[in-house]
């Protein structure tokens, strides 16, 4: 019969010979097959204990970053709102008063900032449009929840631990985000 | 003097039970834990492993489990019944060690203890006798849910386990032809004392055995009566909480009771490959020879019964008209012809 690839198998359907008929050298064969299962590598870890590296380039949640003071380093310029192609970013902005030099970098900053996890589709882009080095996204995933309200991040989720009060837990998670950075330079340099 | 009570052979005979039936109950638990340990690692997974160390209190937390489910007696069913099958299923299978001998004599402030419960002289009658009650936990179990799939499981079950118990009996004859004796104990003491385990003599007879205690047990090939994809889960379909677990913990015993049976008729039993008992026991005595012949035994139930689950997660189940087949058809004509050639053998060499 006439092919159209090479790759065509005719199916022979011959009757089982005396040997396949018995079965059990098949089954002695199969047996061995399971047996050797038993020394191969298993790709299963033990997920909470031990966890996959990500890719370097893994978007996840996103941070609202601080500069080296502590201050909010967002200005509430709604780039990030603009280039986010699911609208899932809101803001308000408001006037930093005078004696909130310590908590805002700028004149203007965000007074409310939310982010809806279920509409945000983590391209990214925001990290790219923000000007002032405020938005990242981090290799935290979305964790799993009861309501659709909870999924809509304000401010107290996303901005990162203050290097004054919580030192520890800013370092891990600007450490976290250095490394963000660096593999998103380094993946842009490739291309 | 009949009337006279020995009070001291009730307590030994009495505390015997209560360690083999303990010892078969923690074995059978062990053995849902293996099952799944041998699954996981045969299909390259991990298995249970959060559970204590090793994940070595999982089939406690699932006896918890069990325990602390809701128990439901479906109205439509037949109370008694729906309660007696899981009975049933469990009794019969606990049954059946009465008869096998665990280890030879143990001596004990001056007593002599046979670890064997009972030495009966028709040991292997009585051993068929209590494994095709045991059908009954099955058909009882799946007639009295009212439910059509654990009706077909029940019927599937019973038929099946009645032909394959046919090729048993068979094979296990040309044994018994060999051996002259139906009682357990003589024939392991045949194998320690001449040192051929008795699978040596008769290979095919052993292979239509061990196919046939597959069957018996319900296991991977043969377990059409809860074949889940065909018939949703069996006989025990309609059976929640410890009830079910009773049916499910049964099929272990079994396991390990067949592992036992086998190990006795053809393998030996309590004798240690290559080595002399008598002599060893004038050097090191004669309780930790026995000791030592126990362990070996249950080394070689604990082989039997990983097969079991090396099976289990290598063959397809067969389709029934495939295992009818087999069981009519293959096994007891071939169990026969074994039968009739071990006999012409035996008259051949006593000319």
């Amino acid at each position: 019969m006439q092919t159209l690839t090479n790759r065509a198998k005719v199916l022979e359907q011959k009757p089982l010979t005396f040997m396949e008929r018995l079965y059990l050298p098949n089954i002695a064969k199969g047996m061995a097959i399971t047996f050797s299962h038993m020394f191969k590598k298993r790709p299963t870890i033990n997920y909470p204990e031990q966890t996959r590296p990500f890719s370097p380039v893994f978007r996840g949640l996103h941070i609202l970053n601080r500069d080296e003071e502590g201050r909010e380093r967002c200005t509430a310029c709604g780039l990030c709102a603009v280039a986010c192609p699911a609208e899932a970013i809101t803001m308000e902005a408001a006037e930093r008063k005078s004696n909130e030099e310590h908590l805002y970098r700028e004149e203007k900053y965000a007074a409310r900032y939310e982010i809806n996890m279920l509409r945000c589709i983590f391209c990214g882009l925001c990290e790219e449009a923000c000007p002032k080095d405020a938005i990242y996204l981090s290799e935290t995933f979305a964790p799993a929840n009861f309501t659709r309200q909870s999924f809509i991040y304000g401010k107290p989720d996303l901005l990162i631990p203050d290097p004054k009060s919580q030192p520890d837990e800013f370092r891990m998670a600007q450490g976290r985000l250095e490394a963000h950075k660096a593999n998103v330079k380094a993946a842009k340099n490739d291309q | 003097m009949m009337l006279a009570v020995d009070f001291a052979l009730m307590l030994e005979k009495f505390l015997l039970i209560v360690v083999i039936i303990m010892g078969s109950l923690v074995i059978a638990m062990y053995a849902t834990y293996a099952e799944r340990k041998v699954a996981g690692i045969l299909q390259d997974r991990r298995g249970p492993n959060r559970a204590g160390p090793f994940g070595l209190l999982q089939p406690v937390a699932d006896g918890v489990k069990l325990f602390m489910k809701e128990e439901i007696i479906p109205l439509t069913s037949s109370k008694w019944l729906f309660i007696l099958g899981p009975c049933l299923a469990m009794v019969t299978a606990m049954m059946t060690s009465a008869v096998i001998p665990w280890g030879s004599k143990i001596e004990i402030a001056g007593r002599t203890v046979d670890l064997q419960i009972a030495d009966i002289n028709i040991g292997v009658l009585y051993i068929f006798g209590v494994v095709s009650m045991g059908v009954y936990g099955i058909m009882i179990g799946g007639w009295a849910s009212n439910n059509k799939f654990s009706l077909i499981a029940a019927v599937r079950g019973a038929s099946q386990i009645i032909s394959y118990e046919l090729a048993m009996g068979l094979s296990l004859i040309a044994l018994l032809m060999l051996t002259g004796s139906l009682s357990m104990k003589t024939i392991v003491e045949q194998q320690v004392s001449s040192g051929i385990w008795n699978v040596l003599l008769q290979p095919l007879g052993f292979l239509i055995f061990l196919i046939c205690a597959f069957a018996e047990c319900n296991r991977t090939p043969f377990d059409l009566p809860e074949a889940e994809n065909e018939l949703n889960f069996g006989y025990h379909q309609e059976y929640s909480s410890m009830k079910l677990g009773f049916y499910l913990f049964a099929e272990y015993i079994n396991m390990f009771i067949s592992s036992a049976v086998m190990a006795t008729l053809y393998f030996g039993g309590y004798d240690i490959p290559f080595v002399n008992e008598a002599n060893l026991a004038q050097s090191w005595g004669e309780n930790l020879v026995t000791v030592l012949g126990s362990v070996t035994l249950l080394l070689k139930v604990a082989f039997f019964l990983f097969f079991f689950m090396w099976v289990r997660w290598t063959i397809p189940r067969f389709r029934y008209d495939q295992l009818m087949d087999l069981g009519w058809k293959k096994l007891i004509p071939l169990a026969l012809a074994n039968m009739l050639i071990t006999g012409a053998v035996i008259l051949w060499l006593n000319k």
